[in-house]
């Protein structure tokens, strides 16, 4: 398990989640959202990963450093709603051992 | 009425090969798409993205496959019923379907294919108070007929493709053009970028960045707004248009209301057969569909529009034995008096 990461995620509804994301699969965080099935399909990754939709939009709760976003997700984010200081788009974050702890919400369906 | 042997919804990469192997079976079919361009996704999110699972490509654009799918079945002659959303069926006494957009257009067939994806693209509203009390009352989420803007002063808020473009177009259209986006920056084409710049630059069309719009005014119809800096203070502009274009979003809409059974956001379908739903003459293909083991991939997509043309050639020609052909062998014979066969070898001796 040692390739497993926590990461707790709290739905549209509230709901928190603690789930082990694994790191050896390539996952997004948008990937991992939809692996534990904790959004109905077709309302979160819409587009499938490319930061063109913003459905996975997230909420960073916990201080981890993550990757810096790259033009495509701050463009997408600058057309999106709902959007706060501590937004990102999950499909851009991958998973790896560094976000251990990661505390995220996910943004309400736009 | 347009009448039709399969009545396609969703003219995406499935729909769109299910013209053709319904061609094949002397079927002809006609699309319904909300979108006002067909090539669904791969033309309306992701057109210049590569995709590498499509069998005997390496590497195509997402654009480039709906223009191969297009030419592919062109002699198939399909008909299509863009910029409209299929709204209701009905099942009429002789056991044929009538599909009714939300424009009134009617379209009858024995058999309704729906290849949806996830769903009609609805454009996304921004969270602005009675926004929906100003709709066809100076507000609009898409440009239908340009002409309406004439001499008007239009307000377009948005930072990408879509509101750059029009603002260009109305440019020359409107009395008074202002763009405004949350900040500085535009995601669009380059030249898209220059010509609003140089635009900007001539004074025809007036930018405000970062400054997103935080309210509406008017009587029995749009009189002004209230657009706020980001950081800064608001003002009030006098106003006779508003189109906000913050891109769109696909929702599955009125067909979850058609009596199909509906398993995560998708129709379920009988995937041992023939992409049937429980409703017998209405199949759903690709994305939309759903069962177990079910794969959102344009390839599986394609298989499952060739099933279902099996089983609506059964629906349509009861009885009827049917062998299948290999179009190799058979050659196409389009519905537009076109065929296409392989080159005959010759027989004859060489001395």
């Amino acid at each position: 398990m040692s390739n497993d990461v926590n990461i707790q995620i709290t739905d549209r509804d509230g709901v928190t989640h603690c789930v082990l994301a694994p790191t050896d699969m390539a996952l997004n965080l948008m990937e991992v959202v939809r692996l534990f099935e904790l959004a109905p399909e077709g309302t979160v990754g819409v587009c499938g990963g490319m930061a063109m939709c913003a459905s996975c939009q997230c909420y960073i709760e916990s201080n981890h450093e993550l990757t810096e976003k790259l033009e495509d997700e701050d463009a997408m984010l600058s057309e999106a709603f709902n959007v706060k200081s501590t937004s990102r788009l999950g499909c851009q974050i991958q998973i790896t051992n560094e976000l251990e702890g990661l505390k995220i919400q996910l943004a309400p369906e736009a | 009425m347009i009448t039709t042997d399969i009545i396609i919804i969703g003219a995406g990469p499935t729909g769109l090969f299910a013209v053709f192997e319904a061609g094949l079976l002397k079927l002809k079919c006609h699309l319904i798409d909300a979108l006002p361009q067909p090539g669904g996704q791969c033309s309306e999110i992701y057109p210049k993205k590569p995709i590498y699972d499509i069998p005997a490509y390496p590497e195509i654009l997402a654009g480039d496959l709906t223009d191969k799918l297009l030419e592919q079945s062109k002699q198939f002659e399909a008909g299509f019923t863009l910029g409209e959303r299929a709204e209701t069926i009905e099942k009429l006494a002789n056991g044929t379907f009538v599909v009714t957009t939300n424009k009134g257009t009617q379209h009858n067939a024995p058999i309704v294919a729906i290849a949806g994806g996830l769903g009609s693209f609805e454009p996304r509203k921004p969270s602005i108070d009675h926004l929906q009390d100003f709709e066809d009352k100076g507000v609009a989420y898409m440009i239908k007929d340009p002409e309406i803007y004439r001499g008007k002063k239009v307000v377009i808020a948005g930072g990408g493709d879509s509101a750059l473009d029009w603002a260009i177009f109305l440019s020359e259209v409107a009395s008074e053009v202002i763009l405004i986006h949350r900040r500085n920056e535009f995601r669009g084409a380059l030249d898209s970028v220059d010509k609003v710049q140089d635009l900007k630059n001539k004074g025809l069309i007036k930018l405000i960045t970062p400054a997103e719009v935080t309210g509406l005014f008017g009587k029995s119809k749009l009189e002004a707004i209230e657009v706020t800096e980001i950081g800064g203070l608001s003002q009030r502009i006098v106003a006779d248009n508003f189109i906000p274009l913050f891109g769109l979003s696909p929702k599955l809409g009125p067909i979850a209301n058609w009596g199909l059974e509906i398993e995560k956001n998708a129709i379920k379908v009988n995937n041992a057969l023939d992409y049937q739903t429980n409703i017998p003459g209405i199949f759903a293909i690709g994305d939309v569909n759903t069962y177990p083991g079910k794969l959102k991939l344009i390839l599986c997509g394609f298989h499952e529009a060739t099933l279902m043309c099996q089983a609506a050639y059964k629906i349509i020609n009861p009885g009827k034995r049917y062998v299948l052909k290999y179009t190799t062998v058979s050659g196409i014979d389009g519905f537009d008096g076109t065929r296409k066969e392989a080159p005959k070898a010759v027989i004859k001796s060489i001395n």
